[in-house]
């Protein structure tokens, strides 16, 4: 069966100045409830890669440099 | 067998509220078991309660309240179809249970003489205890578990329970969401603690994980204490909660109640006598909203700036604390405006309302060595400190079993019918992505099932939700992560269809808008005085049948009977 990727806007955004995760780090990554972010093997940089989020703020309270900021989904914002 | 990869005494599926403390009495019970928590995300952050609780709803604390009066409140709020022993036995250790907390470094709202400062939000008793640094809880929680040395695996979800031959827990069939590998975990018992069937209906955002219940809580339990052969009761009383219209927060009346806040019609004047969430509240909530008065507020631009600043502590920092975000987005200040008010998505919840599993007063099912108890074990509005206490009841009952119980031998056959259907998706790169799946099955949740309820609309939901079973073999899944949510699909249409069927078996109206039968609208105590249960038939069939309701231990008043049919506020007649 043929499918497309459509885009979507995610609602979590990572600064990836602050980011950590190429010195190991994998905080938010361990929070998430529903297993969304995930770590950029070739920036090493967390990011969100599935948008299904609960706007619950775990990933961005938990996060030991602040780099994540957490919006409201488009859809209801 | 290769495919086992654990074995333990005692299995706690779901790390949220109820399966920690599930974990720590077991191993408190009995030091020498091996408990094993499993949970599908992580413990530390998983389940209702993620960021927190912003207070006890059902705080049963001497002095205020009695067992006897709580017993009386709930019966009333659940229109008399309660185990009465079961409430009890919760609102008996429901003080016992406040203290541990405490001792543990819970934080609860305390007046000057460091008593706890109860909050009246009931339509008769005194319950709500506020906790507005409630946002440890997680916390708290996990260093008990380190504490207990209870064995924590994160990131496995529980696909199907697996039994012996005759019927009775062996354990549980499993999926890596890491790796997307299956695999066996064999146990004397089982605790189910997986929380609310919370992806059932579809918030009206459209947005799939925008649901009341964290998402991640997609009726696990429900389908695997169905495919196990266990009693499910009260199905048809769904879970509808008063929300934030667009945002999936409560509106909190318990939260603002107290301080004067209220619900209100587009006038501004209270229209309910009592905020407390139930079916009855919730139908008059619903007039209102459909109505000429209509849509409905929380209100608090009346109050004085200290208080609304300690609201917004409150609701801004626990439980659901992205809420200020929200409304700063929407330029809402409490201060001036009113918030917009609507009704959540459908959903199975005991916690809420009184749709579970069904156990009896030591969280038993009716299988042999599974135990229940939080969201999805039936024990009407048991909320947080109901499942902490049924965890607590749960895990020594678990561990009385597992102690007296040898571990059953695995029965190839199931494991090997389990594996096909988990693994399929990953080997169907062209089959249909389980999001689309889920949208369109949730959406017919919407159409045909949403109350009011209309018989033929749910006789057709069924025929949809038939081809859309058909349709679940032809899933694909590209990694791990979509193979999880191929799986929760499955259990949420094990859900879908138990709702149409429980709703369809009871012919009357009961609990207000849960159970709203339009052909039907008067409720029938000659024949529906009595527990609707579902199960799985010896032919594999979804059946329903009656249960009667046990003599009550706390006998009502006939004025009390009737409070809850009585919530909106009566207007008096101007004189001509």
């Amino acid at each position: 069966m043929p499918m497309t990727m459509n885009r979507v806007s995610v609602p979590v955004t990572v600064d990836e100045d602050a980011c950590i995760a190429d010195k190991g780090c994998t905080v938010c990554v361990e929070s998430c409830p529903l297993d969304l972010l995930a770590i950029d093997l070739l920036k090493k940089k967390a990011f969100m890669k599935f948008d299904e989020c609960w706007y619950c703020l775990p990933c961005e309270k938990d996060c030991p440099t602040q780099a994540i900021r957490v919006d409201i989904p488009y859809l209801l914002r | 067998m290769s495919d086992v990869i654990a074995e333990v005494d005692v299995l706690v599926i779901g790390g949220g509220t109820a399966g920690p403390m599930a974990a720590v009495k077991a191993k408190e019970k009995n030091p020498k078991l091996k408990v094993m928590l499993l949970e599908k995300a992580n413990v530390k952050r998983s389940g209702a309660i993620s960021m927190g609780m912003d207070g006890l709803n059902n705080a049963v604390i001497p002095g205020h309240a009695t067992p006897e009066q709580y017993v009386k409140e709930i019966t009333v709020a659940n229109d008399g179809i309660v185990n009465q022993k079961t409430v009890m036995a919760y609102a008996q250790e429901s003080f016992n249970m406040i203290n541990q907390l405490d001792r543990w470094g819970v934080k609860f709202e305390k007046d000057e003489t460091g008593d706890y400062a109860v909050k009246k939000v009931h339509h008769i008793g005194t319950y709500v205890l506020p906790m507005p640094e409630g946002h440890h809880m997680k916390k708290v929680l996990y260093r008990q578990l380190k504490k207990a040395r209870v064995e924590i695996t994160n990131r496995y979800m529980a696909t199907r329970l697996l039994l012996d031959e005759n019927g009775a827990i062996a354990g549980a069939m499993v999926l890596d969401t890491r790796e997307g590998t299956f695999g066996v975990i064999r146990a004397k018992s089982v605790v189910l603690c997986t929380g609310a069937a919370g992806r059932l209906g579809l918030p009206s955002s459209g947005y799939l994980f925008g649901t009341y219940e964290n998402p991640t809580n997609a009726g696990d339990g429900y389908a695997l204490a169905y495919h196990a052969g266990a009693e499910l009761s009260g199905i048809e009383c769904y879970q509808i909660n008063p929300l934030i219209k667009d945002y999936n927060g409560p509106s909190c009346a318990y939260v603002t109640g107290p301080f004067g806040g209220y619900t209100a019609n587009s006038k501004g004047e209270r229209f309910i006598e009592c905020d407390y969430w139930s079916g009855q509240m919730m139908m008059e909530f619903y007039k209102e909203l459909e109505g000429g008065n209509g849509p409905v507020f929380l209100k608090m631009n009346h109050l004085a700036e200290e208080t609304i600043g300690t609201i917004e502590h409150i609701l801004h920092t626990n439980e659901r604390p992205s809420r200020g975000r929200f409304h700063e987005g929407r330029h809402l200040d409490y201060r001036q405006g009113m918030v917009e008010m609507h009704i959540s998505e459908i959903g199975l919840c005991s916690g809420h309302s009184a749709s579970g599993v069904w156990v009896d007063e030591h969280a038993a099912t009716t299988v042999p060595g599974l135990y229940a108890a939080g969201d999805l074990a039936c024990v009407p509005h048991n909320y947080m400190l109901g499942a902490f206490v049924y965890g607590q009841f749960a895990g020594q009952s678990a561990a009385d079993y597992a102690q007296s119980h040898e571990l059953p031998a695995v029965d190839a056959a199931q494991v090997e019918v389990e594996r096909k259907r988990v693994l399929a998706p990953l080997s169907n790169p062209d089959g249909l992505p389980p999001a689309q799946v889920e949208y369109k099955l949730r959406r017919f949740v919407n159409d045909y099932l949403q109350p009011p309820k209309v018989t033929k609309k749910m006789e057709i939901g069924l025929d949809r939700f038939a081809e859309i079973r058909a349709d679940l073999a032809y899933m694909s899944a590209a990694n791990p992560h979509e193979l999880m949510r191929a799986m929760e699909v499955h259990f949420i249409l094990d859900c879908a269809e138990m709702a149409a069927r429980a709703s369809l078996y009871r012919t009357e109206s009961r609990w207000g808008l849960y159970h709203y039968r339009v052909e039907h609208p008067e409720k029938d105590d000659a024949d529906w005085f009595c527990h609707a249960q579902l199960k799985k038939n010896d032919a594999g069939e979804m059946t329903c049948f009656k249960r009667p309701v046990d003599p009550y231990i706390v006998e009502l008043d006939d004025e009390e009977k009737d409070a809850y049919n009585r919530l909106r506020v009566v207007k008096q007649a101007e004189a001509a």
